[in-house]
């Protein structure tokens, strides 16, 4: 099965880090994602820019509507995500559990819809 | 003779499903992670039957039968839905598997504790867990089970479907989980099987669904399945201590009896000899936890039958040990009667937790009631009606109603 691991964090923190803590926390993210592949569990991963780069977007009776911002207005945000291969829910939690977002933020574990 | 034919079947079906539902349910839930589809087969298949053996006669297997059937639904509603959804492929593999996997099957290995730890999953929500339990492997209806839950049977078949719907979605395994987890995981599933009996406990009257009952065979069966862990050995003597005073907790009229005014004569002796015996495997394992001190307590309590007196100190010592392990304000309660048995009332009312800090108590009617009666034991009676007011208010069983009603009226003619 595959699940989306999304890492929801407080915003802002990454900057308030000096230098070799943002390298210390790039490598543990370096070494997740390295754990990962050789498992055989990597589907994909990505960062986000933060939330105020974000625009929600909606269509209503054929108009666009455009508004800055994220969707949810909320003190951690939407900051990453990995999307993985596990054989159930409790390897996909033991995966969350290890990824660093799960000390800096908090991580929600959704499985992905067969297609 | 059909009619008693049909009888006779009936009741050979009902014996079956009393033994092997779960067993059933379990085992084809667990090749196809999909709890709905395994109840709507087997529950075809108890159908057939109905139809089938008055005609053809009984099985010599009725469980491999059913098995049989349930197995052939399964694939059959894989195959219908083949069409419709996408993941039609991965099912077919599923059904392909699980005949592959049951025509080998000579008797039905027992997944029942793999259901059970799957149903109280930490991704489960926990309110959820003990009736999922209830359903899956008791095959309790909603309908019964909302009635013990006091939630409408509408509102208990969407919840458990929910819950259902995301053992299969979400991938939760059925498995017993490793020595490492063991521990915390069965403490989900204990907790469950507790919650379903005191539901049972707190409605006495309702022996149709008896909870009671199913939660100490669910207790039973834990045991007998993971016959090495000290908390399912306390937790079924608990249940066995509470249970051995079923008889004696309402007068002949039906009135409510406290424990304190219990005849122990009335008292289960054979079901007390068995709670003590599972007690001491229980510390035989040498690891204490929550329900081996409750079972303690009651076993305390119990031995009012063969020593006439109540060892107040030892029962305050264990509810001692218990609020370490719970830090729980309904054991602090417990802990403050046992201290004013022991050393007197001032005690018992200077150990009741601080309503200011606790406002969660304020609707917890054996709070009140300890209160009142306390207070009225220091003769302040004014406050003490109070008290009893409040924990009539919150007091839904009529018997419980009634007995505090009377001692509320002792407490008013005390004030004149």
């Amino acid at each position: 099965m595959q699940y989306l691991l999304l890492i929801n964090s407080e915003e802002g923190g990454w900057e308030k880090m000096t230098k070799a803590e943002q390298e210390q926390g790039m490598a543990a993210y370096t070494a997740y994602g390295q754990a990962l592949k050789s498992a055989g569990a990597y589907v994909g991963s990505d960062r986000l820019q933060p939330s105020s780069t974000a625009s929600t977007v909606r269509v209503k009776d054929g108009k666009t509507k455009v508004l800055n911002g994220p969707y949810a207005e909320s003190k951690e945000q939407l900051a990453g995500y990995y999307l993985i291969e596990a054989k159930d829910i409790d390897a996909a939690i033991t995966w969350a559990a290890k990824c660093p977002g799960a000390h800096h933020g908090v991580m929600e574990v959704r499985p992905v819809w067969p297609m | 003779m059909p009619a008693q034919g049909d009888q006779l079947v009936h009741d050979i079906a009902q014996k079956v499903a009393r033994t092997s539902y779960g067993k059933l349910i379990a085992f084809l839930a667990k090749q196809t992670r999909d709890v709905a589809g395994a109840e709507d087969a087997l529950s075809e298949a108890f159908a057939a039957a109905l139809a089938d053996w008055p005609q053809k006669g009984v099985p010599d297997n009725p469980e491999a039968w059913l098995m049989a059937v349930a197995k052939r639904k399964i694939i059959d509603a894989a195959r219908r839905r083949r069409s419709g959804e996408a993941s039609a492929d991965h099912l077919q593999l599923m059904a392909e598997e699980l005949e592959a996997m049951t025509s080998k099957v000579r008797t039905i290995p027992d997944e029942r504790l793999a259901l059970m730890f799957a149903c109280a999953h930490p991704a489960i929500d926990p309110g959820i867990r003990s009736p999922l339990i209830l359903q899956t492997v008791l095959g309790l209806d909603a309908a019964d089970i909302g009635s013990a839950f006091l939630v409408t049977p509408a509102a208990m078949g969407q919840r458990l479907a929910r819950a259902k719907n995301k053992i299969k979605v979400a991938g939760i395994p059925f498995r017993v989980p490793d020595r490492a987890e063991l521990g915390e995981r069965l403490d989900a599933v204990l907790e469950a099987i507790y919650a379903a009996y005191t539901k049972g406990w707190n409605d006495p009257s309702n022996v149709q669904n008896n909870l009671a009952g199913e939660a100490i065979w669910l207790g039973r069966l834990i045991v007998e399945l993971l016959p090495r862990e000290a908390e399912a050995l306390g937790l079924l003597a608990l249940m066995l201590f509470l249970q051995s005073r079923r008889g004696a907790r309402r007068s002949l009229g039906g009135e409510f009896v406290p424990l304190s005014d219990q005849d122990p004569l009335l008292w289960d002796g054979e079901m007390i000899d068995e709670a003590e015996r599972l007690l001491r495997r229980a510390g035989e394992m040498g690891v204490i936890g929550r329900y081996q001190l409750e079972a303690a307590i009651q076993s305390a309590h119990a031995a009012l039958r063969v020593a006439g007196a109540t060892d107040w100190e030892a029962i305050v010592e264990l509810y001692k040990g218990l609020y370490k392990i719970t830090v729980s304000q309904v054991v602090a309660i417990n802990l403050a009667v046992a201290l004013s048995e022991a050393k007197g009332p001032e005690a018992g009312l200077a150990a009741l937790p601080e309503l200011s800090a606790n406002p969660e108590l304020m609707e917890f009617q054996p709070d009140w009631a300890a209160r009142a009666a306390l207070l009225s034991r220091v003769e302040l009676f004014g406050e003490a009606a109070e008290a009893y007011g409040m924990a009539i208010g919150l007091e839904s069983d009529p018997p419980v109603q009634n007995f505090l009603l009377t001692q509320l009226s002792k407490v008013n003619s005390r004030m004149q």
